[in-house]
């Protein structure tokens, strides 16, 4: 068992290991260790060439690793929130996820921008945003979103190895939690969902955090009530695997899309198209969403926890849609707060 | 010489022309009053050649945008002649170019041949980034011109990062990376010279003062006017030189380029005229008359030239010579690009990733997301 903190830095130490052309860039990343401590260790073993602490200047040092990178070597940005990430946003979307088509494939961008994103940790309105779906709307860029320690490996080391720009979402709530994690350095397939649990009475979507409550929220249902919920992690904002989730609705006839961002407008949007465009007819309720209240995020914890997605909201909308469904409730109310 | 292990390595073409660059440079610069050298006066008549290949391209591409041949925006470097061939005169061809979106003449005097620029503003598979580019995103790896970039300023920070690359390499390259006055008020601007500044990368900063932002002056836009000062803010060597005389320009350059090879980034400010408007479609209206008389005495061809002749030192039949020969070049490259075909609609997603994924979507506008003999459920 490893936590995800821990599953990422390792898997930064090897990468360095394995190619000297990797290199870590980011503010905070070397004597402070990183403001959430995944390159821990890192400037001691590595030094300041590999593990480069910058100004703070977020457009100027994302925009000096696309330029790295575009020389052949592959920079492992991180910006220490994905709001910071709005700085920075016109080297992301005009030039990393410009250049190879823009010039007719002639250069490479191989870099990854590590990011977590999340609220609940009270931090407020411009420190909670959930604002991965500005990148995942860019073609050039790969956005994926890991929400187990394993996937942070096998997601981290793809991202690493791969010759486009990756925006690696990481998040703030699941950098304590655990989780098996293999000694293998398969690198995952970047673009593919993951089915994480089988089921056939309602498929159940998430990345990220709410990936993970998702698959709580299955798992507690299928003790407490027999429910047999499928489980997708979404894993891969761009590329995004519609093949998977219609597969599974096709089975399921129903489906519930959880997520930590806004609703108008949202990656659950995209989900609920996708699905009206590849599963129509097997639709026997209207694609549920579960997103955060759209509002600037509160600083008091009342407020903040009012307006994020809870596991009661998750469990709520699961048996509206049941009923919605035409389906018999076995035990409901037997308490999922 | 380190290895090389960052790019391919160059074509004998290329290796040829790195050759006849550095015989070149061992010409010292001249100073207009005393009498040149042979090699001193070949240079000013090379230089005048280099100038008008700009000139003569720039001419028509302007020509052929309003025979729609061109399409977008397309920005010429008339009155930037003698800037573009004093600084990359004295550019090594390994050395990488990055630039803005006015740019044809730097991507032409780099070394990249006439037609396939052409071709690229034509919109056409022969051009240097196969039809994807056009006017303001050339770019050439093998002649290490690492592009143009439309957003102002946006390439400031990519070059800073190639200089890094190259520091991280230990490699001997230097990056050029030039802007026009307008570029040095955005953010990106600060934080790319002291990046630059603070690690010592191989780099120089080249400001084009033309002295309009599109129609802004820069004393208007500008609280430091004087542009090549704000080097002092991160400690770095800076100048500003008169881009109306390709010798004064190549001396800077020289400099400029020495600095930044031994790790110390350099902040070159160079003076020129914008001849025309904006781009191609502008009139220039904000212009005063006496502003647009002025300009006519600023065409640095004009002075060149009068320069050559008055002091003999090539005759103006050879300068006419020199004319034809560009003329018949920029002909050739027009008739290459216009030959040359359109992209075929079947490579729309050629590039849409480096390394391919599953599941990345080839649809085109019309096409529905999953067939609909999918979509049927059958009896229940």
């Amino acid at each position: 068992m490893k936590t995800y903190r821990q599953a990422l830095r390792e898997t930064l130490r090897e990468e360095m290991l394995r190619d000297e052309s990797v290199f870590l860039m980011g503010e905070e990343i070397g004597i402070f260790e990183g403001s959430y401590k995944i390159t821990a260790g890192l400037l001691a073993e590595f030094g300041e060439k590999r593990v480069r602490d910058t100004p703070i200047a977020e457009e100027g040092f994302t925009g000096a690793a696309v330029g790295a990178a575009m020389l052949g070597l592959r920079p492992v940005v991180e910006l220490m929130t994905i709001n910071f990430s709005l700085i920075a946003i016109d080297q992301i979307i005009n030039s990393a996820a410009k250049i190879y088509g823009m010039f007719g494939g002639q250069v490479k961008v191989p870099m990854v921008i590590r990011t977590p994103g999340g609220g609940g940790q009270q931090l407020g309105a411009t420190h909670s945003q959930n604002i991965e779906l500005f990148y995942a709307f860019i073609p050039g860029l790969k956005v994926v979103a890991p929400s187990t320690p394993a996937d942070a490996k096998a997601l981290l080391i793809a991202a690493i190895r791969d010759d486009d720009p990756v925006l690696f979402l990481e998040n703030l709530a699941l950098y304590n939690t655990n989780g098996d994690v293999p000694d293998s350095s398969e690198p995952a397939i970047i673009g593919n969902a993951a089915v994480t649990r089988e089921g056939t009475d309602l498929t159940l979507i998430g990345y990220s955090r709410m990936a993970y409550i998702a698959n709580k929220v299955a798992e507690e249902l299928a003790i407490s009530d027999g429910l047999n919920i499928e489980v997708i992690d979404l894993r891969s904002l761009r590329p995004l695997d519609r093949e998977t989730i219609i597969n599974s609705v096709k089975k399921t006839n129903a489906a519930v899309m959880l997520e930590d961002d806004w609703l108008t407008y949202g990656i659950g949007a995209e989900i609920a198209a996708s699905i009206s465009d590849g599963a129509f007819d097997y639709l026997d309720a209207p694609v549920r969403r579960v997103a955060m209240a759209e509002v600037p995020m509160p600083y008091s914890k009342v407020l903040e926890t009012a307006a994020l997605p809870s596991i009661h909201d998750v469990t709520h909308a699961i048996y509206e849609t049941l009923d919605a469904m035409g389906r018999p409730r076995h035990k409901i109310g037997q308490g999922h707060d | 010489m380190v290895e090389k292990k960052i790019l391919p390595a160059k074509k004998s073409v290329a290796k040829k022309n790195a050759a006849k660059k550095s015989a070149a440079k061992k010409v010292a610069p001249s100073s207009k009053s005393a009498k040149l050298t042979q090699n001193e006066s070949d240079q000013l008549v090379s230089f005048y050649e280099e100038m008008m290949m700009v000139r003569r391209f720039e001419e028509r591409a302007a020509r052929s945008y309003t025979q729609a041949l061109v399409g977008g925006y397309c920005h010429l470097n008339l009155g930037e002649e003698a800037a573009i061939a004093g600084l990359l005169k004295e550019l090594e061809f390994d050395d990488y170019l990055f630039t803005n979106y006015r740019e044809h003449g730097y991507a032409l005097l780099k070394g990249i041949d006439a037609g396939r620029l052409m071709a690229e503003l034509y919109g056409r598979v022969d051009g240097v980034a196969k039809g994807w580019g056009g006017s303001m995103h050339m770019f050439d790896l093998e002649y290490r011109l690492l592009g143009g970039y439309g957003i102002v300023g946006g390439q400031l920070p990519l070059a800073t990062g190639a200089a890094l690359a190259i520091d991280y390499r230990d490699s001997e390259e230097i990056v050029m990376c030039t802007m026009g006055d307008g570029a040095t008020n955005i953010g990106a601007f600060h934080e790319s010279l002291n990046i630059a500044a603070l690690w010592k990368l191989p780099i120089v900063f080249v400001v084009i003062n033309n002295g309009l932002g599109m129609g802004t002056t820069v004393s208007k836009s500008s609280a430091e006017p004087e542009l090549y000062l704000r080097g002092a803010s991160y400690r770095m060597a800076a100048s500003r030189v008169d881009g109306l005389d390709p010798v004064a320009v190549a001396k800077a350059s020289r400099i400029a380029v020495d600095s930044a090879r031994a790790k110390r980034p350099y902040l070159l400010e160079i003076m020129t005229p914008r001849l025309r408007g904006h781009s191609v479609v502008d009139p220039a209206k904000y212009r005063s008359e006496t502003e647009v008389m002025e300009l006519k005495k600023n065409d640095p061809i004009t002075i060149l030239q009068n320069r050559i002749l008055k002091g003999g030192y090539a005759k103006l039949e050879d300068l006419q010579q020199i004319d034809a020969k560009v003329s018949k070049k920029i002909d050739a490259a027009h008739h290459f690009a216009e030959k040359s075909s359109h992209p075929d609609v079947s490579t729309l997603f050629d590039y849409n990733y480096a390394s391919p994924v599953p599941n990345d979507s080839r649809r085109l506008p019309g096409q529905a997301l999953f067939p609909s003999t999918s979509l049927k459920r059958g009896p229940k």
